[in-house]
C-alpha cells in the first residue's frame, strides 16, 4: 500500500474501485500530462507531449490568479495557451516565506516574478534549441510552443527541447517585453476555469473523496474559550452511520460514515461546557465598553499640526460617533478540512489561503517534520480571509490523528460557520471637525475602539486604523490627530475583505459627507479639493462622477452619494443611485471609476470591482451580535447577505495606467457602503452612522 | 434501508436511513459532487438539483422522498456543457469563485424551462433563493437572458431542420 495517497494515485485507486466514476470528478483538468514534465523552474513545467504546466502558488477564490497568473508566464515564455494546463503546487520555499493568497497581492507580488520566471523558461528554452542546431541563441526566437531558427526556419517543439533545457542553468538577467509588445497582459482572456465550474467538476476541497474515508463533525463550546467539562456520546453512536466519537482540543468529534451522519450524530451528543469567562458577553456590552473607550485618549496613530488649538478656535465644528458590527466571512463553501495522518507522514487536503499556515499547524499537531507534511490546495468556494486562518485544518489533523491511517473529512455547518468564524471586529468611533468661516475643514479628530488582531507597534493596530489615520483627506486638512484604543475582548477576529477599510471608509466617508453639507459644499467638489494633491484620486473621482451624470438632475424620487478610497494601491470612486419606496432601499445602479495601475485582465478587474461591491452592500445588511456569550446568527435565514433582487446594475471605468500593478480583489469593498449611506442622507435628510441599517433609518 | 433513485437517467440503489437528505446521498454515497453543501436548510440553494424536472433543494429533501422518481442533477444537465444555460454561462464567464454555480445553473434552467422570456421581475423572483457570495448577480441576469437567445436559436435551427 502507498503512504503517498497523492491525487494522482487517488485517481488510479479511484477508477480501480469505482469504474472510473470519480476520474471525472476528480480530474482536476482534463489536459493531463501523458508523462513527468521537465521543471524549468517552480512556476513552468514541459512535457514530451508539449503540454505546458503552470504551477499556481496563488489560491483561487474566484479572483482569478489561475488566468491571470498564466497570462503573465505565457506572456513571456511564448507558449501556445491552448496547451497550458494549471496545478497548485505543495509547500516549498519557492514560493515565498509565507505562500499565502491575501491583502490583493496576487498582482501585485507577481508581475514581475512572473514573467521573468516565463522569459528565463523562455531562454532556457532557446540555449537548448541553439545547442541541438549548434548555433548561437541569438539567431533563435520562441514563438506558439517552439523555438525557430530564424535563419534555416527550422523548428523545434518546446516538448522536444524541455529536457535538455531543465538541464541548462538558469540564466540571471533576462530582459522583460515592452509594454507595447505585450499580446495577453491587458487582454480579457477568457477564465481558464469556467467550463469546469458550471458543470459540477472542479473540485473544491469539500469535494475530496478517498478510499475508506470517514466523515466528521466537531461539536465545539457554543461560547468562545469554552472546554469541554464531560461528555456522554453513547446516543451519538446510536444514529446510524456513527462509527466513533473523540475528543479534540477544541471540542467532540463524532466520525461517520458520511457527513449526514456525522451531524445527525453530533446532535445526540451530550456534552457539559466548562463555558469559561465570555459566558456572559453581551453584544450591548461590547458596544459600551468600545464606545466609553472613545471617550479617552489612546494610542496616537497619526499627528500633524496642532488639532486641540484648531478645534478651540474654529468657526464650526462638527462632532459624531460612528459604528460598525462583527461581520462574518460566510463563503459559500462550508469550511472543511480532509487529512490522513499515519506515523511517518501527513497529508491534508484543504481549500486554503495561507499553505505556509496550514502547513506548519499540521506539523505542530503531528510532530512531523516538514518534508514529512503535504498540503493539497484545492480550489476554494470563497475565501474572504477566512481561509487565511489554520483552525479548521488544525481541527481536521488533530482528528485524523486520531484515527492514524484512516483518511477523514471535517466539514463545518453554516452554524458552525457563522458561530466559530474569526470576525470582521466591531468598532466605535469618534469623529470631531473643525471648519473655518469658508467651509474649509482645518482639523478633524478621530477615536478608533476595534479589537486588535494584526499585532500592535507603539499600541496601534495598523489594520484596525488603515482608511483613517492614513486617509489622504490628510492631504488637505492643516490638523489632524488619531487615536486608537484596543478593547479588552478576545472574541476571535481577522482579515476580512478590505480589512480596516471595511468599517473605516464607511466612517470617513461618511464623515467627510457630513462636513461637506456643514461647509454648504457639493461632495464631489468638497472631496476633490481635499485631495488635490493626490492626482490618481482625482482623476478616479472625475470619472466617476462624470459617468454617473452626477451634475445632472435626477429623475424624481432617485438619490446619489459618493465615495472614495485608496487602498492596497489602488485608486477607487464610487456612486451609487437609490431610492427609498415605502421604507424599503433600493440600489439602482453603481458606476466605478478604478485606478489599479497596469490591468492584467481588465475582465476579471469588472468582476472583482462589482464582486467586493455586492459584499459591501451584503455589510449594510448583516451583522454578528452576542448574548450570554453565544453568536445569535445561525443561518443565512438571520445573517443576511445580498441576493440577486437587491443587486444593483454597476457599471465598472478602469482608468488606463501603465503604473505598477495594484490590488482589486478588495478595491472596491470600502467606498459601497458610505456611497448608499450618503445617497441615503440625500433622501431622507438622516445621516446613518450605524450599520447594520434598520427600517427607522429609511423612514 | 434501500431506496432506487434514478439519476441522470440511470437508476441507483442506496443503503441509507430514509431521512438522509438526498444532497448527502449524491456526494458521500455516490461520489456525484458537483451538487454543493451550503447550508442545509435551503437557503442559499447551492444544492439545487431537479426532481422531475422542478428544481428543488436536495439538502431539505430525503431519500425517500425521491424513490423512484427521476433526478437531474448538474452532471447530467447536459453531456457536453451545451445546455443554453451552460452555453451562456461560459461566455459571459459568469462563475468566481464557482462554488454556489451549479445551483444557479440547475435553478436557471429550471426557470428556462418553464419561462420562453423571463422578465428581471421573473428572474429575481426565482434566482432570488441562491445566494453568490462572490456577487455574480449581474453577470447571472445577463446570462439568463443570454441562454433565452441561444435557446430560441437553437429551437429554430431544429424547427428548420425538421422542415427541410
Amino acid at each position: 500500500m502507498s503512504t503517498n495517497l497523492s491525487r494522482r494515485n487517488f485517481i488510479q485507486v479511484g477508477a480501480a474501485a469505482t469504474g472510473g466514476l470519480l476520474v471525472s470528478v476528480y480530474a482536476p483538468d482534463k489536459l493531463r500530462a501523458a508523462t513527468t514534465p521537465a521543471k524549468l523552474n517552480a512556476f513552468i513545467h514541459i512535457g514530451s507531449d508539449d503540454m505546458v504546466t503552470f504551477m499556481i502558488h496563488k489560491s483561487e477564490m474566484g479572483q482569478g490568479p489561475v488566468t491571470a497568473l498564466s497570462q503573465l508566464l505565457a506572456e513571456e515564455l511564448e507558449c501556445d495557451w491552448t496547451k497550458i494546463r494549471t496545478e497548485f503546487p505543495g509547500v516549498d520555499p519557492a514560493y515565498g516565506p509565507l505562500q499565502g493568497t491575501f491583502g490583493s497581492m496576487t498582482i501585485r507580488t507577481s508581475y514581475n516574478s512572473m514573467r521573468q520566471a516565463g522569459a528565463t523558461a523562455r531562454m532556457m528554452l532557446i540555449q537548448a534549441a541553439a545547442q541541438k542546431w549548434g548555433v548561437d541563441a541569438s539567431q533563435c526566437r520562441a514563438e506558439n510552443n517552439a523555438v525557430i531558427n530564424t535563419v534555416t526556419n527550422a523548428r523545434a517543439s518546446f516538448g522536444s527541447l524541455a529536457d535538455d533545457a531543465a538541464k541548462i542553468p538558469a540564466p540571471k538577467n533576462v530582459t522583460l517585453k515592452e509594454a507595447k509588445d505585450f499580446r495577453l497582459i491587458g487582454t480579457s482572456v477568457k477564465r481558464r476555469d469556467t467550463t469546469d465550474k458550471v458543470t459540477g467538476r472542479t473540485p473544491f476541497g469539500l469535494d475530496m473523496r478517498l478510499p475508506g474515508m470517514l466523515y466528521a463533525a466537531l461539536a465545539r463550546c457554543p461560547v468562545y474559550g469554552g472546554k469541554v467539562k464531560s461528555f456522554d456520546a453513547s446516543k451519538a453512536k446510536a444514529v446510524p452511520g456513527v462509527k466513533n466519537a473523540v475528543e479534540i482540543s477544541n471540542g467532540v468529534a463524532v466520525i461517520a460514515d458520511n457527513t449526514w451522519s456525522a451531524m445527525e450524530g453530533r446532535k445526540a451528543l451530550q456534552i457539559v461546557w466548562d463555558e469559561g469567562h465570555n459566558a456572559n458577553l453581551t453584544s450591548a456590552g461590547i458596544r459600551k465598553e468600545f464606545a466609553d473607550l472613545t471617550e479617552k485618549p489612546g494610542a496616537n496613530a497619526r499627528k500633524q499640526g496642532d488639532a486641540p488649538a484648531a478645534m478651540a478656535s474654529a468657526a464650526k465644528k462638527v462632532e459624531a460617533l460612528y459604528e460598525a458590527p462583527y461581520l462574518s466571512h460566510a463563503p459559500m463553501e462550508p469550511l472543511n478540512c480532509t487529512a490522513v495522518v499515519r506515523p511517518d507522514g501527513c497529508e491534508v487536503w484543504a481549500s486554503t489561503q495561507i499553505q505556509t499556515a496550514a502547513h506548519q499547524i499540521a506539523m505542530k499537531i503531528t510532530g512531523l517534520s516538514a518534508d514529512k507534511v503535504q498540503i493539497h490546495t484545492q480550489w476554494l468556494g470563497g475565501g474572504f480571509g477566512r481561509r487565511g486562518g489554520a483552525d479548521y485544518i488544525g481541527e481536521g489533523v488533530e482528528i485524523a490523528k486520531a484515527l492514524t491511517g484512516t483518511p477523514v473529512k471535517l466539514t463545518w455547518s453554516r452554524d458552525d460557520d457563522l458561530q466559530h468564524d474569526t470576525y470582521r471586529p466591531g468598532s466605535v468611533t469618534k469623529f470631531a471637525a473643525a471648519l473655518d468661516a469658508q467651509g474649509n475643514p482645518v482639523a478633524l479628530t478621530s477615536t478608533v475602539a476595534c479589537p486588535s488582531f494584526a499585532g500592535l507597534q507603539n499600541g496601534v493596530d495598523r489594520a484596525a486604523v488603515e482608511g483613517i489615520a492614513n486617509m489622504a483627506y490628510f492631504g488637505g486638512i492643516p490638523n489632524a490627530q488619531v487615536d486608537y484604543h484596543v478593547p479588552p475582548t478576545d472574541i476571535p477576529t481577522s482579515y476580512w475583505r478590505s480589512v480596516g477599510y471595511s468599517q473605516n471608509t464607511f466612517f470617513t466617508e461618511s464623515f467627510i459627507d457630513e462636513l461637506a453639507h456643514a461647509a454648504g459644499k457639493d461632495p464631489v467638489a468638497f472631496r476633490r479639493a481635499l485631495v488635490a494633491k493626490s492626482p490618481r484620486l482625482v482623476a478616479v473621482l472625475d470619472l466617476a462622477a462624470d459617468k454617473a451624470g452626477w451634475s445632472k438632475p435626477l429623475p424624481a424620487g432617485r438619490y446619489r452619494g459618493v465615495a472614495l478610497v485608496d487602498n492596497l494601491g489602488s485608486f477607487n470612486a464610487q456612486v451609487a443611485e437609490i431610492s427609498i419606496d415605502k421604507g424599503k432601499l433600493r440600489v439602482h445602479k453603481v458606476v466605478t471609476a478604478v485606478d489599479c495601475g497596469q490591468v492584467v485582465n481588465p475582465a476579471i478587474v469588472v468582476q472583482q470591482i462589482r464582486s467586493g461591491i455586492v459584499y459591501g452592500l451584503s455589510a449594510m445588511k448583516g451583522a454578528i451580535t452576542f448574548d450570554k456569550g453565544r453568536v445569535q446568527q445561525q443561518n443565512f435565514n438571520n445573517y443576511e447577505v445580498l441576493r440577486i433582487d437587491e443587486a444593483p446594475e454597476m457599471e465598472v471605468y478602469i482608468v488606463p495606467s501603465t503604473a505598477a500593478p495594484g490590488g482589486i480583489g478588495e478595491a472596491s469593498t470600502p467606498a459601497i457602503g458610505p456611497a448608499v449611506a450618503n445617497a441615503i442622507f440625500a433622501a431622507t435628510g438622516k445621516r446613518l452612522r450605524k450599520l447594520p441599517i434598520r427600517n427607522e433609518d429609511l423612514a | 434501508m434501500a431506496f432506487t433513485i434514478k439519476i441522470n437517467g440511470t437508476n441507483h440503489t442506496v443503503d441509507v436511513d430514509h431521512d438522509t437528505p438526498l444532497l448527502w446521498v449524491l456526494r458521500d454515497v455516490l461520489g456525484m459532487t458537483g451538487t454543493k453543501f451550503g447550508c442545509g436548510q435551503a437557503l442559499c440553494g447551492a444544492c439545487t438539483v431537479h426532481v422531475n424536472g422542478q428544481a428543488v433543494r436536495s439538502c431539505i429533501t430525503p431519500v425517500a422522498g425521491v424513490a423512484g422518481k427521476s433526478v437531474t442533477t448538474i452532471e447530467g444537465l447536459s453531456p457536453d456543457h451545451s445546455h443554453p444555460v451552460q452555453q451562456a454561462w461560459i461566455e459571459l464567464d459568469v462563475p468566481q469563485c464557482g462554488y454556489c454555480q451549479s445551483g444557479q445553473v440547475m435553478q436557471a434552467a429550471a426557470l428556462l424551462a418553464k419561462n420562453q422570456r423571463p422578465t428581471d421581475a421573473d428572474i429575481d423572483e426565482v434566482m432570488k433563493g441562491n445566494i453568490c457570495r462572490c456577487g455574480t448577480y449581474q453577470e447571472i441576469r445577463a446570462a439568463i437572458k443570454r441562454a433565452v437567445v441561444i435557446k430560441r436559436a437553437a429551437n429554430q435551427n431544429a424547427a428548420q431542420g425538421v422542415v427541410a
